[in-house]
């Protein structure tokens, strides 16, 4: 193969500028981050509300978070970026809608966090409720015995439990978000996969620029999975669940 | 069995008692092409009216012809019947999959700067695009200088937005750029109002109007922000193979032919759905007809 490498191409300026490619690329990890991290929010805290839900006996909540999972499963990650950033302000009264598309601040890091946020949450409820799920009935029915009211039990009882025993799954979907946020580019956010084929399409040196790109993803992605190995290691309790080693 | 030994030895003895001197001298391209009995044609799926697939899923337009001229006369060197095979390209893969031998020759919409010279080689150019913007009517808008404080769309993966930052007049504007992340996506930017204004190759530009749902609605307007050279591509350091396609451009000019076949893509209706993209030929491409070259864009947008 005749490739011409370059590995000094990213302290080399851009083409029309002063930049170099290197702060294309740090400027696309920190858009990474930050699309990542917000989405992750997200998705915990409606993850584990729905995930909940799911679980109580009220009938009609359980089908509403059923349906809700569902929806967000069975839609492909770069589909619901579609709808979300094309077709959802099409539906807004004339005004907000244009708010939306012109002036709305950030509106494409916006609706990529929120887009990413929900899908992950989606997931993180179906693993919630399996957490729970996987519990002893006694120890719900214990809870209610002792006289806790049920929010109580989940408080109390049930979730921190559950907790415990999804930290694995939890820690792949902390990972999945680094990975999964790539889409975003197709909305315009200005992120690494962005930056990458903006990189190579101006440098015409793919190969660094691929290369590069991938080693800063599995570093994002292993970050959080070692973030969340402590996490799972300092809220073990002995003797509980896993073994201590 | 006999039958086709004895053809083969027969043509073996033929190629022995006629080419002796310039097999020796086969390298690169044409002797990979030779060996294989295939040349392998880098295609586009939708770059109208240069390299795109008609109806039928069949590659055809304005480069495909050029390129198919290449080929016959690369048959004529080579005194071989070549198997031409198809392989669709997109522009992130077009470059690697030239270096690395699996498309001989790229027929695609592909700009001839020297970034990508440092990878490949280019043909002698055979269109040229100028970099512009297209905007709806209504906007009224002409000028970059216009754009302040407006999202402008271009398509991710390209350099448009670096482009309107270089030129004298957007410099002082402060862009809010949009991206979409191919052609179509950023023109649907424009049509949402979601930009006031797309910028990219004018000749793409006037394909994606034609092809809108009310091409009265926008106009081509602007500064010409970049004049690229677009050429047919190959591998790098292979003389005998660029000189082919050279010589065969060259011979179109000469007669005239590339004229016509510019006519019959870009003035005339063209398949699959019968529009004329209406797309006169730019003076950077007038002069270059009559006097080939495959300089690099930067010889064309010196500052």
């Amino acid at each position: 193969m005749k490739y011409h490498w370059n590995w000094g191409i990213f302290f080399e300026q851009i083409k029309y500028g002063d930049e170099t490619y290197l702060s294309w690329l740090i400027s696309g990890l920190g858009w990474t981050v930050a699309v990542s991290l917000a989405s992750w929010v997200i998705a915990l805290l409606l993850g584990f509300a729905i995930g909940t839900v799911r679980t109580t006996p009220r009938t009609w909540l359980v089908r509403l978070g059923n349906a809700y999972v569902e929806l967000f499963r069975n839609i492909p990650l770069l589909v619901q970026m579609f709808l979300w950033f094309f077709v959802v302000p099409e539906f807004l009264p004339r005004n907000l809608s244009l708010w939306v598309k012109q002036e709305m601040p950030a509106k494409e890091f916006v609706t990529a966090t929120v887009c990413l946020g929900l899908f992950t949450s989606a997931r993180i409820a179906e693993q919630v409720r399996a957490g729970i799920q996987s519990l002893p009935r006694g120890q719900r029915m214990a809870g209610l015995a002792m006289g806790l009211t049920l929010p109580q039990t989940y408080r109390y009882v049930l979730l921190p439990m559950a907790f415990r025993i999804i930290i694995p799954p939890l820690t792949s979907e902390f990972m999945n978000v680094f990975k999964n946020s790539s889409v975003a580019f197709a909305i315009g956010v200005l992120e690494l996969t962005f930056q990458a084929r903006q990189m190579q399409e101006d440098s015409e040196q793919g190969i660094e620029t691929y290369l590069a790109v991938t080693v800063l993803y599995f570093v994002c992605a292993f970050i959080a999975n070692r973030m969340m190995a402590f996490i799972e290691k300092r809220s073990r309790v002995p003797g509980y669940i896993a073994a201590a080693k | 069995m006999i039958y086709r030994f004895r053809l083969s030895l027969f043509l073996l003895a033929g190629l022995l008692a006629t080419t002796p001197a310039f097999a020796q001298e086969l390298s690169g391209t044409l002797k990979k092409v030779k060996e294989s009995g295939t040349i392998v044609m880098g295609i586009r799926e939708s770059s109208y009216p240069l390299s795109y697939l008609d109806d039928k899923q069949q590659p055809i337009g304005y480069h495909i012809e050029i390129c198919n001229k290449i080929v016959e006369a690369v048959k004529r060197e080579l005194e071989v019947n070549l198997k031409i095979q198809h392989q669709p390209v997109t522009s992130q893969n077009r470059i690697p999959l030239v270096t690395n031998g699996t498309v001989d020759i790229e027929c695609g919409s592909t700009t001839n700067n020297e970034a990508r010279q440092k990878q490949v080689a280019f043909a002698v150019t055979t269109f040229v695009t100028n970099v512009r913007m297209v905007v709806k009517k209504a906007s009224g808008i002409t000028s970059l200088s216009q754009l302040d404080g407006k999202p402008v769309a271009t398509t991710s993966g390209t350099t448009s937005v670096q482009l309107m930052r270089a030129h004298e007049k957007g410099k002082n504007v402060n862009f809010k750029e949009v991206y979409g992340k191919d052609h179509a996506d950023s023109f649907l930017l424009l049509e949402t109002d979601r930009a006031v204004a797309f910028v990219m190759d004018d000749n793409l530009l006037a394909g994606l109007v034609t092809s809108s749902k009310n091409p009265q609605e926008y106009a081509i307007v602007g500064e010409v922000l970049n004049i690229e050279p677009i050429a047919i591509m190959m591998r790098k350091d292979d003389p005998a193979f660029k000189k082919i396609a050279d010589d065969t451009i060259r011979g179109l000019i000469k007669s005239g032919e590339i004229e016509k076949l510019y006519n019959k893509w870009f003035l005339s209706p063209i398949p699959p759905k019968n529009v004329n993209m209406n797309f006169a030929m730019s003076e950077t491409l007038k002069g270059l007809i009559k006097n080939p070259s495959d300089a690099p864009a930067e010889f064309y947008n010196k500052k």
